[in-house]
């Protein structure tokens, strides 16, 4: 079949399906049809191959298509309006009339199926025979080009495109659809930052959800309020008490009619995830075991009845937290203890729970070491790690983040947690820890990073300004005396108070990280991701 | 379902007596609707679908028959009667209908009228895991005068120590100045504990609690509790630091005193949920504590926590006292947008009804009257010169000419004969007042209500 030609009536009959499907759908929508499994999967697939022809549409080079799209646009105008026509028709009338709407199109659908199976019988013959023929690179270059000639447009998340109206919209639409409520932010927003969220907790997520939430799970809705006052805190618990709260979605989880638990349950989870990430911005490990519960949730396959795939589901997060977290923290211990020599001062710097789990197993086994804690306002979480680490029998010091220059001569090593290795090797971690590891630099002080696989990450930064988050800017105000100096901070127009919650540490400054894989320079992080990439 | 709202609205207004001897309390108008409509409309509003309401007969008829009420509350009334001989207290209702309750309750009781915004107890509830969490307001003043009261009633007589900690959520202490002897009375182990602690004495409980369903588990084993708030509440305030409910060896505790922890057991047993393991592996990895400054973890490992949220501003009242009902008229009519004068009332042009006073339905005010402040109930006739200022009329109530009334409550069905002045007082329910009567701070009620000595 000659090409233009043939393309062109590819494309006139592709935009009617698309009107007769999109009428199809609405009028299918409007009389309240209950659209059975199978009617669904027939949807999804003409939708798949609507898409796809949509894309061989861009393909052909521009002229042709301009071309197209003159000749498409002429022929195509009296289609679309008639079904446009139909169109409101249906969804305006009442039950009645709209059967009688539908017979029409009815007709003009039989027809066109028809013509449509043709057509693609003759397509994929002679796609067929052009591969036989080995013409196939040819036709498939011609559409390679002219895609990589167009500019790829990368997808931005949008919890970093906060200033960006056109990112918000989308953002304020997509909740509407899932019904999930909009945290507005607070407060003036310093410059560098403003593409970042700034939430107070004087204006709590839960303010517009029902009180027996309903749309939302009510353990999701507790874990939430848990993020976003800080009871939870910190990668593991986080992504610790995500999974539990999972685990009740899933227990409670039933399927409806005419679906299946694979694709259904992956839906039901998107509006709790929107949720969760307007509480409090999703990390990275969150992210990763996300990404997993997904993949283990859309392979489950459909005959598998519903008892037993929740049952499944349940097992596999278990042993999920089980392997990642749980054993992986023994193996990093193990790994670690070796590192650590008796007469040792360590220091470490906030609370991780990872370096405060090796430190207490080290004591166990008997190593004499003392600890040095560095903490940093305004979250001061070095008096919880300093708390733990004392009840355990450790002999600690104190001090803030400014005394780290004065204190450094006396430490031999530094032990950091983090909160995500990103793909260039460089390391996520609380705000501060960048610091940290550049004096300790300056002054020879091997730098050891203590994280577990799941929390790496395909990200690249190099900066801290790109990706971050923005914590409730009210926590550095303090109280003294009773006399509060910051009160009225908005009210002063040149004023911004800027509470960051992570910083990026370059690989430079990091000598070993400690991973359960074993010990790794901070490089070969891309290679971690590449291995695990190819396990899965 | 995450919460199940129960509404107590068969209590029988104890301490105004006056005033109900003859309704209900939950029918008591206020602000011309029933006391009754106001938690379902508070509860509605944030999001509750339906509410189980325990109820004596008498209530439960007016609730099915009552036409404003079926269209304004658009949520589900699951209505349970009790017997009102019974005398049941609030924990003995809540055991009643053990049957019905599936998930954590929140119960309010019917003589609540605020405006809080109910995410505040919920969430502390939810956020901590709490097995209580309150409302509590700061007490207001009664400015109006309350008919038939002799002197100024000191108001210092009953009142309630509640101690809270630093931040001002948790509860540690609770107590009524009639349950102690000498002194108030603090344990060391919570001054162990939480050793700054803020004792305040002018809040107004506002009976609206948040329980977690072991606690109605618990009712159920124990039949000795009959209140919630006399009783229940203050038991759990107290066993929040109760040694064998912290301490790590409780099952030697339970073998010395079989008897006694067996109660207590049966609390902590019961709130240990399933997937306990994962949770404590969260709170364990997480770098938070609720207090500082000692080595013990958060919330001290106690598994019991109460929690209060204070109302610093807006309007919480409890209908429980005549002084309180009068302020609730008062207040209530500007917080919604009712017409003032409902389309049904007749109301003469030549009458003056002043801006600050509600008419109910088919009303009939006839000419050269003056209403000023006041609430007028439904079927109300008011005929001419009629002066009335700073009053309260309930349903049904006929008011004959010339008659002058001021600060007083006339209850349903009262007949005020012409010309009389009533000023300050309080006319029961059928009563009638004769022509020309000059009556002043005086309680007028039927000789059969009056007490035996």
């Amino acid at each position: 079949m000659a090409d233009s030609d043939g393309r062109q009536v590819d494309s006139i009959n592709h935009s009617t399906e698309e009107d007769v499907k999109l009428q199809e759908v609405v009028q299918a929508k409007c009389e309240g049809k209950e659209l059975t499994k199978e009617e669904k999967q027939r949807l999804r697939k003409e939708k798949k191959q609507h898409k796809k022809n949509k894309k061989d549409d861009r393909g052909p080079p521009e002229k042709e298509k301009e071309k197209e799209k003159a000749s498409v646009l002429a022929p195509s105008k009296p289609a679309t309006q008639s079904p446009a026509h139909k169109a409101p028709v249906p969804v305006n009338a009442s039950a009645s009339e709209s059967p009688v709407a539908a017979e029409k199109p009815a007709k003009s659908k039989a027809e066109q199926r028809a013509e449509r199976r043709a057509r693609q019988d003759t397509e994929r013959a002679s796609k067929q025979g052009k591969k036989e023929g080995g013409q196939q690179s040819a036709s498939s270059k011609p559409k390679a080009t002219p895609n990589e000639l167009q500019p790829v447009v990368k997808r931005l998340p949008e919890h970093i495109q906060v200033d960006d109206p056109a990112a918000l919209k989308k953002l304020a639409k997509k909740l509407e659809r899932q019904q999930v409520p909009l945290r507005s932010d607070y407060g003036y927003k310093v410059s560098l930052f403003s593409h970042l969220h700034q939430y107070s907790r004087k204006n709590p997520p839960t303010q517009q959800i029902s009180i027996p939430a309903t749309v939302i799970h009510p353990s999701i809705v507790r874990l939430g309020l848990q993020y976003s006052q800080g009871i939870i805190a910190g990668s593991n618990a986080r992504s610790v008490a995500l999974l539990h709260a999972f685990k009740q979605v899933i227990q409670d989880y039933s399927t409806p009619p005419n679906e299946e638990l694979s694709r259904d349950l992956v839906n039901k989870l998107s509006p709790y995830i929107s949720f969760l990430s307007q509480c409090r911005p999703l990390s990275a490990s969150m992210g990763n075991a996300i990404k997993h519960i997904k993949k283990e949730i859309s392979n489950i396959p459909s005959q598998c009845k519903e008892e037993e795939a929740k049952r499944r589901l349940q097992e596999c997060i278990d042993s999920y937290i089980n392997e990642k977290i749980i054993l992986a923290s023994e193996a990093i211990s193990k790994y670690a203890i070796e590192k650590i020599s008796d007469g040792d001062v360590i220091l470490v710097y906030g609370c991780s729970s990872l370096v405060n789990h090796i430190l207490c197993e080290a004591f166990e086994k008997q190593r004499k070491f003392r600890v040095i804690v560095v903490d940093s306002r305004p979250r001061l979480e070095g008096r919880e790690a300093l708390r733990r680490l004392v009840k355990k029998g450790i002999r600690c010091t104190y001090v803030l983040i400014s005394a780290l220059s004065y204190i450094l001569p006396e430490v031999s090593k530094v032990f950091l947690g983090a909160h995500a290795l990103l793909a260039n090797g460089y390391v996520m971690s609380r705000v501060g820890t960048s610091q940290i590891a550049l004096v300790a630099k300056a002054y020879n002080v091997p730098v050891l990073v203590c994280c577990e696989t799941y929390k790496f990450c395909e990200r690249v930064q190099t900066d801290s300004f790109v990706s971050n988050e923005l914590d409730d800017p009210d926590d550095l105000i303090v109280t003294r005396n009773g006399k509060t100096h910051l009160e009225n901070w908005q009210t002063v127009k040149s004023l911004g108070l800027l509470n960051l919650v992570y910083d990026v540490t370059p690989p430079d400054f990091v000598d070993l990280v400690i991973t359960d894989l074993g010990m790794i320079p901070c490089t070969s992080v891309p290679v971690v991701l590449r291995v695990k990439n190819v396990d899965q | 379902m995450e919460l199940q709202a129960v509404l107590m609205a068969a209590g029988g207004g104890s301490r105004m007596m006056d005033l109900t001897y003859n309704t209900p309390k939950p029918l008591l108008p206020v602000g011309n609707r029933p006391l009754i409509w106001y938690p379902p409309n508070l509860l509605e509003r944030v999001g509750f679908e339906e509410v189980i309401v325990i109820t004596t007969k008498e209530v439960q008829k007016t609730l099915s028959t009552d036409q404003r009420l079926k269209t304004d509350v658009k949520m589900r009334l699951d209505v349970v009667c009790i017997q009102e001989e019974a005398d049941m207290g609030t924990a003995d209702a809540l055991r009643h209908i053990q049957q019905k309750i599936k998930t954590d309750i929140l119960v309010v009781s019917c003589d609540l009228i605020t405006d809080v915004a109910l995410h505040e107890v919920v969430d502390l509830f939810r956020a901590h895991s709490a097995t209580l969490s309150m409302l509590m307001s700061k007490v207001h003043e009664f400015t109006e005068t309350v008919p038939g009261q002799k002197g100024k009633k000191k108001a210092g007589e009953q009142r309630d120590f509640v101690g809270v900690d630093i931040t001002g959520k948790r509860l540690l202490f609770m107590a009524n100045e009639a349950d102690l002897d000498e002194g108030l009375v603090l344990r060391k182990s919570i001054m162990r504990k939480h050793p700054r602690m803020l004792i305040k004495t002018g809040l107004l409980d506002a009976h609206l609690y948040c329980l977690k369903r072991s606690v109605v588990d618990f009712l159920v084993h124990n039949k000795s509790v009959t209140s919630i708030r006399g009783e229940l509440v203050p038991y759990l305030v107290r066993k929040q630091f109760s040694k064998s409910l912290n301490s790590q060896n409780a099952t030697e505790d339970s073998e010395k005193n079989h008897k006694q922890q067996d109660t207590h057991h049966n609390l902590e047993l019961l709130s240990t949920s399933k997937d306990e393991a994962l949770l404590q592996l969260a709170r364990e990895r997480s770098c938070w504590n609720d207090h500082r400054g000692d080595m013990s973890e958060a919330y001290h490992g106690g598994k019991l926590r109460c929690y209060v949220h204070i109302m610093e501003e807006g309007m919480c009242y409890r209908v429980n006292t005549l002084a309180a009902y009068i302020e609730a008229n008062r207040v209530v009519p500007k917080l919604f947008e009712d017409p003032p004068i409902h389309p049904a009332a007749v109301v003469s042009e030549r009458s003056l009804v002043g801006s600050d006073s509600i008419i109910g339905p088919l009303c009939q005010i006839s000419d050269r009257t003056s209403i000023k402040r006041s609430n007028v109930g439904t079927s109300t006739t008011i005929k001419e010169k009629v002066k009335i200022t700073n009053s309260i009329i309930m349903n049904g109530v006929t008011i004959e000419e010339g008659c002058n009334i001021q600060g007083s409550v006339i209850c349903n069905n009262a007949v005020i004969g012409r010309g009389a002045d009533i000023k300050y007082c309080l006319v029961g329910s059928g009563q009638r007042v004769e022509p020309e009567a000059e009556r002043t701070n005086e309680v007028i009620v039927g000789s059969d209500q009056l007490m035996e000595i």
